[in-house]
């Protein structure tokens, strides 16, 4: 059994090995938001063990492919790709039925929210949202268009690497993950103070890999890419 | 044999609002949850929670997102952990970003929950993401006119008696119904206790 693993809770706890701390200075905003005092040990109780479940009566047709659901009068611009893998818990064991919402900036690094003033075109062709439910394997996979850098305000001529923001739910509240998906071989990953701010060990785990499987003859590149949340230590099956 | 270990945590940025929180915004796109909670036909007494998220300068965060997550009046999850299985048609989640309110703050119309049945008192979890949180955080909110089961709740006995009142919302029974206030400090002398659940 995972050391990581403590029998005294009912779940895995949160691998602080793995996740970036609440104040990392290089990435400004944190300096103000983050908490200063210690986070306070909670044992998992029914509250935290239960979570909302949404299935796949949440999704709507083309919700999984954001090369059409936000199509007006024609194809988004940009390199076409899929994202697809399987959600796992830590002893590697399928999570199906989990919810996963992404949203990202279009292929020129320009995000439809209306708060984004990146001077970088966007497209009448794409929103940049979408959804979908793991199946029975815990697989996942969705269509989308390369998203582009885009610069930010952090420090001096700062850009983010292209990323895809991920959001899952997972079978309880302490499964709940949000997270951003990094293309292998970005520059840019060197230099970001967001991606430096996850334990050296652990960053390699953003990075989606490069598959030729998963890759669409004639229409898109594949990319793989794992997830790995918390979950109960033990299933009813195993007492 | 493979080591399969946590995904890193990823900060949710400030564009979150048209891909988890779209109808709230504006945005041409479904939500999973906004700040209703409670149906016509919930059972329960119905509560407004208010609150805003502050800085460490004490300015309302306008880019924060809270999830909250809790029993029905009859303290039932609906999940298929909880044996006892709620039927009510109430989820008991909901989800807000602070970008829409003038005053930046949550409000989340629900109903207030009943105790768990496990010693705990009254209480709805609350998540909280942000630009600027890396790793999202975890908090409660407990109910001020119950006193007595605060009093005796175990998690609560667990933090400094001096810093227990940051996880109390107030009660206020007003022409608009009961508004439950709580609001959420990142940093300074009222700084919100945060759990590592
Ligand atoms: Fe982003």
């Amino acid at each position: 059994m995972p050391s990581r693993e403590s029998s005294a809770t009912g779940y895995t706890r949160r691998d602080w090995g793995s996740h970036p701390p609440l104040i990392h200075p290089d990435y400004k905003s944190t300096v103000l938001r983050g908490p200063t005092k210690p986070l306070v040990p909670l044992p998992a109780g029914l509250t935290e063990m239960t979570g909302p479940v949404y299935g796949h009566e949440a999704l709507a047709p083309h919700d999984a492919d954001l090369t059409r659901n936000g199509a007006r009068n024609g194809e988004p611009v940009g390199e076409r790709i899929i994202i697809t893998g399987r959600v796992l818990d830590e002893r590697g064991r399928a999570v199906p039925n989990a919810l996963i919402e992404i949203w990202q900036a279009n292929a020129a690094g320009r995000y439809v929210h209306a708060a984004d003033q990146h001077a970088a075109p966007l497209d009448p062709n794409f929103f940049g949202g979408g959804r979908c439910v793991t199946d029975q394997d815990g697989r996942y996979r969705f269509y989308t268009i390369k998203p582009g850098a885009y610069p930010w305000p952090n420090h001096f001529n700062a850009w983010r690497p292209n990323h895809i923001h991920l959001s899952l739910f997972g079978t309880g509240f302490l499964s709940r993950l949000v997270t951003q998906l990094y293309f292998p071989g970005d520059p840019l990953l060197d230099l970001d103070p967001i991606f430096l701010g996850t334990p050296a060990a652990a960053r390699e785990r953003l990075i989606a890999r490069f598959s030729i499987d998963a890759t669409e003859e004639g229409f898109a590149l594949g990319y793989e890419f794992d997830i790995v949340l918390r979950g109960p230590l033990s299933t009813p099956m195993e007492g | 044999m493979a080591d399969f270990k946590q995904t890193p945590s990823q900060t949710v940025g400030p564009y979150f609002a048209y891909g988890l929180t779209a109808k709230q915004y504006g945005y041409p796109q479904t939500s999973i949850a906004e700040g209703v909670l409670a149906g016509d036909d919930t059972e329960g007494e119905r509560i407004t929670l208010i609150g805003r998220v502050l800085d460490g300068e004490g300015k309302p965060i306008p880019d924060a997102m809270v999830e909250i997550w809790q029993a029905d009046a009859q303290g039932r999850y609906a999940h298929t952990a909880d044996p006892r299985g709620s039927n009510s048609t109430f989820v008991g989640f909901g989800r807000l970003g602070t970008g829409t309110d003038p005053q930046n703050r949550f409000l989340f119309q629900t109903v207030k929950p009943g105790a768990v049945g496990d010693g705990q008192a009254p209480h709805i979890t609350l998540i909280l993401f942000m630009r600027g949180l890396l790793t999202h955080l975890y908090t409660r909110v407990y109910f001020s006119d119950e006193a007595d089961a605060n009093a005796a709740d175990p998690v609560l006995a667990a933090v400094s008696e001096d810093r227990r009142d940051t996880l109390v919302a107030a009660r206020e029974d007003g022409a608009q119904g009961v508004v439950y206030r709580i609001d959420i400090h990142m940093q300074g002398p009222c700084e919100t206790v945060f759990f590592d659940a």
